[in-house]
């Protein structure tokens, strides 16, 4: 069983957004030209997912998923005479939680924190169709985290994850704007090539180990090597 | 509107100019740069490619019909979550068909089918053309998008399955690397590149299509 920090973990570095699924690449290649954008864009995302992915996970379990209507009449439980499965509304109520929420929380965040509207405010109705956001909706449903909690753990992480790919690539882009790219590579095509080598150095945190099992096997076999390493010293 | 105005031809020029220009010169996914998400994920092989493909493109003919027939009723205000409505709306009627006649596909493509309702090419094409264009025109541009999406989402399929696994549409086509009953290439000690079935490789092989086509035609070079 995953607990919620590895859940977090693994959301920001192995199962990172853009370099693992692609998700939300188009505005990560169209706003990552300067890191000031990039940033305003990133803290978007993270907050936007915060806010919409636990408001899923409630739809998904209460109302969407086979059984989830139980509260409402026990017919219509898993295990009820009429087990009633919604889920194929899914993708209609995803979309439309996450259009009216980014258009919600535009609205509450320039009444009252003015300074982070003139910040994200521009970034905001990008967002509604960015596909992270649908895509960390999908992602829960299809994960089945088991609380609340972890759904949200996955949504931070995976705004984290998101937030360091964008900065990171604009940091790259500003610099390369001095190098010689060949002609037909310049923007989009080597932007591509550097996100892929970002992807491939992302890949080396697929050897972290999750979970409390796999944990301690780690530990044990850790501490035969601090033995044998001993024993050679010794020997030596 | 005068009705004496004198009716196109249903293949006039300027139509066909609205599907051949997004093969190539215009072509979603290396010069709009849309729809980019979906494209990389699920060209690990041909037939997900495909399917993919299909389903884009009927999600985005039919998106194209129902939005420019409503153009002139759609408050502008409220736009992008009607055009959102009518996406999901297709896009359940996709996912329920391929769950029901291709489930091992529909499987292996998992999140990315309801990820075509975020679909940049979708939502790009509503707003760009079907929200000010008739029906036949909007049809056309639906047709030659999703084309132009396709070929490039097929031909950067073809070559990670065929140099990541051997093979294309699942049949072997560089021989078997089985031990034992080992033929053509791989008894020559050839081994498939594992590294372009991994994610990353889909980002560099479309950076080599963009540079490929680039140097083709100096007029899409961008300067920085």
């Amino acid at each position: 069983m995953e607990s919620t920090l590895d859940i977090f973990v693994k959301a920001i570095f192995s199962e990172n957004m853009i370099f693992a699924y692609f998700l939300g690449m188009c505005s990560y290649l169209a706003v990552s030209k300067t890191v000031k954008t990039a940033v305003g864009l990133g803290a978007a995302v993270i907050f936007v997912l915060v806010v919409t992915v636990p408001v899923n996970y409630l739809l998904e379990n209460y109302l969407l998923k086979e059984g989830a209507l139980e509260w409402i009449n026990p017919e219509w439980g898993a295990n009820g005479s009429n087990p009633l499965d919604l889920s194929f509304l899914s993708f209609i109520m995803f979309i439309a939680v996450v259009a009216s929420i980014v258009q919600l929380v535009e609205m509450l965040v320039e009444k009252f924190a003015p300074a982070l509207y003139g910040a994200l405010g521009i970034f905001l109705p990008l967002i509604a169709v960015n596909c992270s956001i649908l895509g960390g909706a999908l992602f829960m449903q299809e994960r089945q985290y088991s609380t609340i909690l972890d759904a949200t753990a996955f949504s931070l992480g995976s705004g984290i994850g998101w937030f360091i790919a964008i900065v990171a690539i604009a940091a790259i882009r500003e610099k390369i704007r001095y190098s010689k790219v060949p002609a037909p590579l310049r923007g989009l095509g080597i932007t591509f090539i550097i996100t892929g080598l970002m992807g491939i150095a992302f890949m080396s945190f697929m050897g972290i180990k999750y979970g409390k099992e796999e944990a301690k096997d780690d530990k044990s076999s850790a501490v035969e090597i601090t033995i044998e390493e001993t024993n050679t010293i010794n020997i030596g | 509107m005068s009705e004496k105005e004198p009716r196109e031809p249903l293949f006039s020029k300027k139509n066909k100019k609205l599907v051949t220009d997004p093969l190539t010169d215009n072509n979603p996914i290396t010069i709009q740069v849309l729809g980019i998400c979906s494209a990389l994920a699920i060209t690990v092989q041909v037939e997900q490619a495909v399917v993919m493909s299909a389903s884009v493109l009927f999600v985005l003919v039919f998106g194209n019909i129902i939005v420019s027939m409503l153009r002139n009723l759609i408050p502008s205000r409220i736009r992008i979550i009607v055009q959102l409505v009518v996406v999901a709306s297709l896009v359940i009627i996709v996912n329920e068909v391929l769950a029901a006649f291709l489930p091992d596909v529909s499987e292996k493509l998992s999140v990315f089918v309801g990820l075509i309702i975020t679909n940049c090419i979708i939502m790009g094409r509503f707003e760009a053309f079907a929200m000010g264009n008739k029906v036949w025109p909007s049809i056309m541009d639906a047709l030659g998008n999703s084309f132009g999406y396709a070929w490039i989402l097929i031909l950067v399929a073809f070559f990670r399955e065929l140099l990541g696994s051997g093979t294309l549409w699942g049949v072997q086509i560089l021989g078997s690397a089985i031990p034992g009953e080992e033929w053509g290439l791989y008894t020559m000690g050839y081994a498939n590149n594992n590294m372009m079935i991994l994610p990353p490789m889909a980002l560099i092989v479309v950076g080599i299509i963009i540079w490929v086509q680039r140097s083709r035609n100096k007029a899409l070079i961008e300067d920085h």
